[in-house]
């Protein structure tokens, strides 16, 4: 028996979800709509009396101060001759239900048995004279994702029985895949059928290896090779033989593209606070005498692109889940989000088909992200957003946790005899297949044949899971840990029995409903579940823990001694592989790589006088503008320990240039956080972008008081396809740019993560994202209170500015303005960098420095804005004292300076400095050797004011006025 | 003198816990954490303890309301243990999801039926937000004081809030007088001058600005905004660099439970 109760705000009662969505509405240009009410709908199954449905209703469901409700009274969509148009959404079978195990719960605590299942639905009602097709849209692009909801059509059905999932009738038998007799031309359909993304080349292997075997495989064994095979799982492209060809050159041959540049640069370094790098889920670096930190960064693009509020709140829940799973087990204690987008007034008419609006995914996005973050209790202090229109069908979602560790917990060993268990949530058919989905391009048809891989997540049970793994972890109960993320447990049980060998029955993994084959159960990617590898005389202990705050926690096999993978289920064996080829067995193929110099036309934007609205439209551009919509929906202050947090200023909300937090609340060491991201530069030249992000990463690590010591890097390229020469070029020439910088900057990398095939194919044509490259740094700082922020502190300071100013506005922002990309790419000069970051480094340490920005963005001009807004203070500065540098390498002829380039270059290693007069002597003289000037001062005016390399005014505005420019185009 | 021990109450999605715990020991209390299921097990009692401490969170995913299904709980499980545990003359203090509990469970403003009265629902701007929040402290002063938690408390405070249901309202006009009148409203959302301010002064639309508020014996506190989140001055967002070390604000808070239990036990 079903029952369905609606509960709404009480007449008078402010309905702030129904108003936003009139909002939103609005946005979309329909303007006809009067008013929207939101109603919550429970969906609750059981043989029920009706005092207890009352009851339930009464005591749990409703909040007698603001809400009424109504049971089993249903409304009509649309009733001829009114404008009342109601809309019920409500979740597809088989989609989890956040909500159900905690009223679940509700329920049991009432002391009402026999309810059999909760679902929970939305009810909109919207007045106003509306359309069929208006109300589509509405629909579509504001209530529901087709995805993982339906529209109710009928809200009756809600009383009728819906069968969850079509089950497999003949789940007990084992079904093989005839690879023996296959032809190429099979191999090729057998992959593409199967979703297993498995070149012919792989195929092939496989069938090899079968002959071997004089068996088929069956349909597990296949499935499994190809997660593990996966460019997702395995990094084929980095791993594999590169034929790399630059500028029409020789070509040479790159062997392991990760371990020529990234790795290697870690490696020659050899600094001594590294302690684990690129083997576990996040790399290691140290932090104290007693503790460790861990740092990764993952991508979530193609889930984000079709559901983007359930694929970036999987993002975070993964990477929070890596964090968990590194060594023994990190907490996590900051997190950072960093995403790429189309414009979010992209016109609606323009839109490819199958693809979102980059204004809904934006939202959405930043909906999932805190979402999790916050309610896991882990401050998001750190991010970007940026913009560009070959974003349209691949928006970038990536999702960083810190994480820390005692020392002696930083690794991990499975042993022989050791119990498999599961932690977790139960597992379903949610996520199947998004390991290898992730590995191919996205298509307007994606939303329809992958829908499976889309999920949303359930940041409670994975908040459970944290609190008892790290009490587990004090208590010694387990010899190693790792997440189930892409590939569910072939992956996770696959990678730790690798040197081995595993032993799982499949039929003891708790299922969300029956009906699931036993393939289905080796692959889902159901979210938060952990595998713990436990000494049998440990294991009784350990499933206490868990069971004491309501985690399930099951032993589902055991680690062998058979280097062999083997799955049973119901008494077949139905997967029995060596893991040695499963892991080593995959070809290397061979790709091709090219990479052209491109020349773009360079014609400079006419140089005027006034700069002023040059000013003002830079820091309203979508990358530069303020995020703060976006940044105080996430909690960055939970845990207590920020000590700068991503706003900052005299009314909170100026930008930070990196976040510091204090892991510890009781030591005075903090952590610093940042990142460097810019794909315009790769335009011009990935190798320069890549240099110039590691530049700015590090950059903003020294802005905030930091030093060159202890820090680590994290590489994450996004890119197009690799079977593209021209795409597979930019990535190799970006992945030298990594190893050059690192190495010059003496900072190695820790961990990294690729996310290839970014790219949309609609009707035949192939977009890809600009290939897109993040560096992530971390920090260790000995005092947090040295921190230095980036608003202007007193009037009467001197401004000095640090770093030459090249004529390099190629790829910039101003450029941008104008649709202009230019070839001056800004480089990097690591030697004469190094020296200046360490320099100045010094001089913060010595706390000199009242305030500091670095310049990037949009340059000298908008950084000093910046200072001056966040401030609530003036400036007054002369671009005649600023230091300029060389160009060395431009066929142009020189030209005499220009302000506008002076004032919007983006030269890298540069940074304004705010100091008090009494310490001028001893800043000057730290700064001996590198390239500074005094270039204006802080005043009382409220007012920017620059004076030209003329001596003549070239900006002059409030700051105000500039503080409103930056503010408006985000404030939603 | 004994430390006062604090039951700092922790079930899943409570994410405040050990800051909070961090907070009462800095304030000189010995701070426990202590998960639900061992109370209603009975594995162990609230009665070993003087504070009962509600921190912030999203207990069991804000699903259904924020606080509910905890108030719930509490309410059907331990109604007697909680009651006992006031009537003995014991501090509870809940904070942000701590306070949705105590206020959807009954407890607070507080009346013998354990009705509720009042309520935190959704904010004004429909979403969940983090700032920092100037506070005006009602009756702080030594004589009229009700709540022991705000005793000596400066006019105006700084503290952050971060949440999505903080807007808080009453049943009727009669609630709002009661709790007037006895001198229950602890703190209300003000601008840096200390007078009533809209958003995002008032970031949530709170009914009169009202942030925190007491039950009728004064020991009962809760409210939205976090002192545990600004107990050292590092953790202010303007914090000036000084080579003096200032604690928060917040601190007080604490330090005033701590001191009123170990002159009253």
């Amino acid at each position: 028996m079903f029952w369905v109760i609606e509960v709404k705000d009480k007449p008078g009662i402010f309905d702030a979800i129904g108003a936003g969505v009139k909002k939103d509405i609005l946005d979309l240009g329909i303007k006809s709509a009067r008013s929207v009410g939101f109603s919550q709908i429970y969906i609750i199954e059981g043989n029920l009396l009706e005092e207890e449905i009352n009851r339930i209703s009464e005591c749990l469901l409703v909040d007698p101060i603001v809400q009424d409700h109504s049971i089993n009274d249903f409304e009509s969509p649309h009733l001829k001759g009114t404008s009342r148009f109601v809309i019920y959404v409500a979740y597809n079978p088989g989609v989890m239900d956040p909500a159900e195990a905690s009223i679940m719960k509700g329920i049991a605590d009432l002391r009402i048995t026999r309810v059999r299942s909760v679902k929970t639905a939305k009810k909109y009602c919207i007045e106003g004279k509306l359309t069929d097709r208006q109300l589509a849209i509405i629909s579509e692009k504001l209530l529901y994702n087709k995805l993982i909801q339906h529209i109710v059509k009928s809200p009756a059905a809600f009383l009728s029985h819906e069968s969850p999932v079509a089950g497999n009738k003949n789940e007990a038998s084992v079904l093989t895949v005839d690879l023996l007799r296959a032809s190429d031309t099979k191999l090729k359909q057998i992959s593409a059928q199967g979703q297993l993304f498995l070149s012919l080349q792989e195929m092939r292997q496989i069938k090899h290896y079968f002959q071997g075997l004089k068996r088929n495989p069956t349909d597990c064994e296949l499935e499994t090779i190809a997660q593990t095979w996966s460019e997702h799982c395995q990094h084929k492209t980095f791993r594999g033989k590169i034929k790399y060809c630059e500028n029409h050159s020789r070509p040479v041959m790159i062997n392991d593209l990760l371990k020529a540049t990234i790795i290697r640069a870690t490696k020659e370094l050899n600094k001594s606070w590294c302690v684990s790098v690129f083997q576990d889920n996040a790399g290691i670096i140290k932090f104290d005498e007693k503790h460790n930190i861990c740092f990764k960064v993952e991508t979530h693009n193609h889930p984000s692109a079709l559901e983007p509020f359930g694929g970036a709140n999987t993002g975070v829940g993964g990477v929070i889940r890596d964090c968990l799973g590194t060594g023994l087990g990190a907490k996590p204690v900051c997190n950072t989000d960093i995403f790429c987008f189309a414009p979010y007034d992209y016109p609606l008419q323009k839109l490819p088909a199958g693809t979102l609006h980059p204004k809904r995914i934006m939202k959405g996005v930043v909906a999932g992200v805190r979402d999790y973050g916050n309610k896991m209790g882990i401050p998001t202090v750190n991010g970007a957003i940026l913009f560009h229109e070959q974003f349209i069908g691949n928006p970038l979602v990536y999702c960083g946790t810190v994480g820390i560790l005692p020392k002696e917990k930083s690794f991990k060993e499975p042993l022989k005899r050791d119990a498999i268990v599961l932690v977790g949530g139960a597992t379903g058919r949610d996520g199947i297949h998004g390991a290898t989905f992730s590995s191919g391009e996205l298509t307007h048809n994606s939303e329809n044949i992958s829908s499976g891989s889309v999920q949303i997540g359930n940041p409670i049970e994975e908040k459970k899971i944290l609190d008892t793994i790290l009490k587990a972890r004090d208590l010694n109960l387990y010899n190693a840990i790792t997440d189930c993320g892409a590939g569910g447990l072939s992956s996770a049980v696959g990678e730790m029995g690798k040197d081995l060998g595993a032993k799982v029955e499949l039929c003891k993994v708790p299922l969300k409903y029956r009906g699931l084959s036993y393939t289905e159960i080796w692959i889902s990617e159901s979210q938060e579940r952990m595998v713990l590898s436990v000494p049998q005389n440990k294991l009784v202990e350990l499933l206490e823990v868990f069971r004491s705050e309501n985690v399930r926690a099951t032993p589902i096999g055991e680690f062998t001694d058979t280097q062999k993978l083997q799955l049973y289920y119901k008494g077949n064996l139905v997967c029995n592989l060596d893991m040695h080829f499963l892991h080593e067995g995959s070809p290397r193929p061979e790709k091709k790589a090219v990479f052209v110099t491109p020349r773009h036309k360079e014609n400079a934007p006419h140089n005027t006088k006034n700069l002023t609205p040059s000013l003002k439209r830079l820091l309203g551009h979508p990358d530069i503008c303020s995020k703060e919509w976006v940044i105080r929906q996430y909690d960055h202050e939970v845990q207590g320990g920020s000590v700068l947090r991503p706003l900052c200023g005299v009314a909170n909300d100026g930008p930070s240039d990196a976040a510091i937090i204090k892991p510890l609340l009781h030591s005075p060491k903090g952590v610093i956080v940042s990142n460097g991201i810019n794909f315009r530069f790769g335009f011009i030249d990935p190798y320069w972008m890549a240099a110039s992000c590691i530049d700015e990463a590090l950059r903003q690590i020294i802005a905030v008081g930091g030093s060159l010591k202890n820090v680590a890097l994290l590489d994450n390229f996004c890119w197009g396809n690799p079977d593209k020469p021209d795409r597979l070029g930019g990535l190799v020439r970006a992945a030298l740019g990594c190893y050059d910088a690192a190495k010059g900057f003496g900072v190695p990398f820790i961990s990294g993560k690729d996310s290839l095939n970014n790219e949309y194919t609609v009707k035949n044509k192939s977009l890809a994202i600009p290939g897109t490259l993040l560096i992530s740094a971390i920090a260790v700082m000995e005092d947090a209170s040295g921190a230095v922020s980036m608003y202007l502190k007193e009037p009467g300071n001197l401004l000095y500015v640090v770093g030459g100013t090249a004529e390099e506005l190629g790829a910039s922002h101003y450029y941008d303005l104008s649709g202009i990309v230019g070839n001056n790419v800004p480089k990097v000069y690591p030697k004469k960098a190094r020296q200046i970051f360490e320099v100045l480094s010094r001089a913060s340490s010595k706390r000199l420095v009242r305030a500091m920005h670095d310049c990037a963005e949009g340059g000298i001009a908008v950084a000093l804005a910046e200072m001056a807004f966040a401030g609530g203070l003036g400036a007054e500065a002369f671009l005649k004292e600023v230091p300029l540098a060389q160009v060395r390498v431009t066929k142009q002829k020189a030209q005499a300076p220009r302000n506008d380039f002076v004032l919007f270059s983006e030269s890298n290693s540069r940074f304004i400095v705010e100091v008090e007069r009494a310490h001028q002597k001893e800043f000057e003289r730290c700064m001996r050797g590198i390239p500074f000037g005094l270039f204006g001062c802080v005043s009382q005016e409220k007012q920017l004011k620059i004076f030209g390399l003329d001596g003549q005014v070239c900006i002059e505005a409030g700051i105000a006025q500039l503080k409103e420019a930056w503010q408006a185009p985000l404030r939603w | 003198m004994q430390k006062p021990k604090v039951c700092v109450l922790r079930t899943a999605g409570t994410n405040c816990d050990q800051e909070t715990a961090f907070a009462f020991f800095k304030a000189g209390a010995f701070a426990e954490l202590v998960h639900t299921n061992s109370l209603v097990s009975g594995y162990k009692a609230l009665d070993e303890y003087q504070i009962l401490a509600i921190p912030g969170g999203f207990t069991y995913g804000d699903d259904v309301a924020a606080g509910k299904i905890l108030a719930n709980e509490l309410k059907y499980e331990l109604k007697a243990a909680l009651l006992d545990f006031i009537g003995e003359g014991k501090l509870i203090i809940g904070i942000c999801n701590g306070f949705q509990m105590l206020v959807k469970s009954g407890l607070l403003p507080g009346n013998a039926e354990l009705a509720q009265e009042a309520s935190l629902t959704i904010n004004d701007s429909a979403k969940f937000e983090d700032r920092w929040v100037y506070l005006k402290c009602i009756a702080t002063g030594r004589q009229k004081a009700k709540c022991v938690w705000t005793k000596g408390l400066p006019e105006i405070i700084y503290l952050p809030v971060a949440h999505g249901e903080g807007k808080f309202v009453v049943r009727d006009k009669a609630v709002l007088a009661r709790l007037k009148r006895n001198n229950q409203i602890v703190v209300e959302y003000c601008d840096e001058k200390g007078s009533p301010a809209s958003y995002p002064h008032n970031p949530n639309g709170s009914t009169e600005g009202i942030a925190g508020i007491c039950d009728e014996t004064g020991r009962v506190f809760g409210l939205m905004p976090h002192p545990e989140r600004h107990i050292h001055v590092l953790q202010h967002p303007r914090w000036v660099r000084s080579h003096k070390r200032l604690e928060g604000v917040g601190l007080a808070i604490f330090k005033n439970a701590v001191v009123y239990v170990q002159k009253k036990f």
